[in-house]
């Protein structure tokens, strides 16, 4: 089967400093990866430049993404494309309802579809719908976006975004950071349901927690801006019981 | 030599016309602002007031004035249509500096209201007109001053004890002229006890040439009155208004105003407001959305010296390109006007490097048990909103429109006409989207 998504030798840099030093990464339809790793190893990084956040210069490599060259596209073309990113930090944004950004936002994708603005009754509908499924309360909805929302409220709604949008992939960028344990079954349920056999997920994360609820078909370990390690579910087992460490320095084996 | 020499003189050798043509009451206050203007002058660059506004160059231009007041051919209708669409309001039109008298037909007006000429009510209720007529103005600076020297004509509102005005008044001034023009128009507004009045103010201009008004409003709440006044210009690059609104509240009465600026040339609104009676409440709000070379001033004066009044002023400014923005507000708490509660706020965005702001909130209290604040800022977009919306598929022009039109949004959200409120984010859409200024007539019709 045709890869979703495959990064080659993926070098990026932020204020000129070299964060990715050559990734390699193919996705398949369906599948589930865990990129996990230690603190400054380059994860949120790698989101960043998926996504195309102004702020990171690729120097070096490429991106095919459903057989086009990912890197060529702004970051809203890349939203049409299907990739969608669950924020570490969702931006609080005040003054704009949630449902007025998620009207523009859904009326841009179909509108780069070639598809006519969506009826103010389907998109209510819509809203109705998807909301149930992170149980995200009615009067968050028409909030301004994030804003008073509780940590565990903005995880949510990037869910409910996600759930809106239908992304192919999804890149979820240490959702579990500031979770209890309810959001965070909560959290893990809604990205379970929404799981296609077309689409796939990157989980990024510190902990095997999360990978508790969204099982992994894939695990990597990035460090120092490579893939040092790529293995089966049983490898995010295996870090929670031994750290980092013998990942870093594998001559002290 | 200079600007105000000129004046001086226009007046001097057209005194006799301008007086014949206007009733015995404006002329007397016009003899005692013409002594004062003489020994003033225009504002100069080293006056603090007007230093981010220079105003001598203004009158620099060589204006005609139409001191011979003769009619303009045809109607309002017939060059421009405005309407707001779902809120019901009486029109009534000041075209240039003089008060048009409409043909058409409207529904009678609650008993006792006056709503019309103020040249012509000055001769048929002279005792009115004269206890209330120039008594702010007098008071204020030099520019009022000319105004007061110049004005044949203007408007007329009074409502009396106990009215409510059951639907808003609309007052459109146009600005209509073959040549280069300067024109002055007075406004004196006087809601009398209890009685309360919704008005909304639109400046126009309907021609390309380059134009110069002031504008003096003069506003009167009686105890217990209420007011909402609501002001909107759209003018062009090459207008220039230069305009007071005085206010004077007696007790527990309350102002709601609400300024504008959509697109403009150069634009100067001086607002005082005096805080008279206990219990009176003015709140204020202003927004300004400028670009290219356009420059907007507001410089504002909230005076307490009552106790008990509240107070309450937003202005924000959305500045684009090279335009220029200056917000000077004052609050003044005198020593009687204890129990005060007053709050400033003004928010500014600069979207290029280009755009300048100029902001000095200053407070001033003189008395001891008082609650007042105020705050300063200016920013830019937020990138990281930006890209986060970029993200969910909104390209950056939408994000940016979305955005600015957020900020917008919190001084529209305080006018307590619902459907202007309605009306105006509209409005403010087709601002940002570049669709205001290619409209030719009245954007409100214009959809």
């Amino acid at each position: 089967m045709d890869n979703l998504i495959e990064i080659k030798n993926l070098h990026a840099t932020i204020d000129g400093k070299e964060i990715l030093k050559g990734i390699n990464l193919s996705v398949k339809p369906g599948e589930v990866h865990a990129i996990m790793g230690p603190n400054g190893s380059g994860k949120s990084t790698l989101s960043n430049v998926l996504v195309g956040h102004p702020a990171y210069t690729v120097t070096e490599g490429e991106i095919i993404y459903k057989g086009q060259d990912l890197l060529a596209l702004s970051p809203e073309e890349r939203s049409h494309a299907g990739i969608f990113l669950s924020f570490q930090y969702p931006v609080e944004i005040a003054g704009v309802s949630m449902t007025n950004f998620m009207r523009a936002a859904i009326n841009a994708k179909r509108e780069a579809q070639g598809l006519p603005a969506m009826s103010a009754g389907d998109f209510l509908k819509l809203m109705r719908d998807k909301r149930a499924l992170v149980n995200l309360d009615s009067k968050l909805a028409n909030r301004s976006v994030n804003e008073g929302f509780s940590g565990g409220e903005k995880k949510r709604n990037e869910i409910f975004q996600m759930a809106m949008l239908e992304p192919t992939l999804s890149i979820l960028d240490e959702t579990d950071s500031g979770l209890d344990i309810d959001a965070l079954r909560i959290v893990a349920e809604g990205v379970n349901k929404l799981k296609r056999p077309d689409t796939s997920t990157l989980v990024i994360t510190h902990y095997q927690r999360l990978l508790d609820y969204i099982k992994p078909d894939i695990v990597h370990v990035l460090y120092n801006g490579r893939i040092v390690k790529t293995a089966g579910p049983e490898l995010a087992l295996e870090l929670e019981e031994r750290g980092y460490d013998w990942i870093k320095n594998p001559q002290a084996e | 030599m200079s600007n105000e020499k000129e004046y001086i003189e226009i007046f001097d050798n057209n005194r006799p016309l301008i007086e014949t043509l206007c009733s015995a009451l404006l002329n007397k206050e016009r003899a005692k602002a013409f002594e004062q203007f003489k020994s003033t002058g225009f504002p100069k660059r080293d006056d603090e007031e007007y230093r981010r506004t220079p105003i001598d160059k203004l009158f620099a231009a060589d204006y005609g004035m139409n001191l011979g007041r003769l009619p303009l051919q045809g109607s309002p209708a017939d060059f421009f249509s405005c309407d707001v669409p779902n809120l019901r309001a009486r029109q009534e039109y000041i075209i240039n500096d003089s008060f048009y008298r409409d043909a058409a037909e409207k529904s009678p007006l609650p008993e006792g209201v006056l709503l019309g000429s103020l040249d012509q009510f000055a001769q048929t209720h002279p005792e009115l007109v004269e206890a209330y007529y120039n008594r702010q103005a007098q008071e204020s600076d030099s520019l009022a001053q000319f105004n007061t020297t110049f004005v044949q004509d203007g408007l007329l509102l009074y409502v009396p004890r106990d009215t409510k005005l059951s639907e808003p008044i609309q007052i459109v001034t146009l600005l209509r002229s073959n040549i280069e023009m300067l024109s002055n128009r007075r406004l004196l507004i006087i809601i009398d006890q209890n009685a309360t009045a919704d008005l909304l103010i639109c400046d126009h201009s309907s021609n390309d040439k380059q134009t110069l008004s002031t504008q003096v409003t003069e506003i009167f709440l009686r105890r217990g009155a209420a007011l909402n006044i609501v002001e909107i210009e759209e003018t062009g690059e090459k207008n220039s208004r230069l305009a007071h609104l005085l206010v004077n509240q007696e007790s527990d009465s309350r102002l709601n105003h609400c300024c504008i600026t959509l697109t403009n040339g150069l634009t100067r609104n001086n607002i005082k407001v005096t805080l008279a009676g206990s219990g009176a409440e003015a709140h204020l709000g202003g927004l300004a959305i400028c670009d290219k070379n356009q420059h907007t001033d507001n410089n504002t004066l909230v005076e307490h010296k009552a106790s008990h009044c509240n107070s309450s002023e937003l202005y924000k400014y959305i500045l684009d390109e090279e335009a220029t923005g200056v917000f000077s507000g004052r609050m003044l708490i005198c020593p009687d006007a204890q129990q005060t509660t007053s709050c400033q706020t003004n928010r500014n965005l600069c979207l290029t490097k280009c755009a300048r702001m100029y902001a000095q909130p200053q407070l001033e209290i003189y008395a001891d048990d008082v609650k007042c604040s105020h705050g300063s800022t200016v920013g830019q977009l937020d990138e990281n909103a930006l890209f986060y919306m970029q993200q969910r598929g909104i390209s950056k022009d939408e994000a940016r429109h979305l955005l600015m039109f957020a900020f917008a949004g919190e001084v529209i959200e305080k006018i307590n006409i619902e459907a202007l409120r309605d009306r105006l984010h509209l409005l403010i859409e087709k601002r940002f989207r570049g669709e205001l200024n290619r409209c030719k007539r009245c954007a409100l019709c214009k959809q």
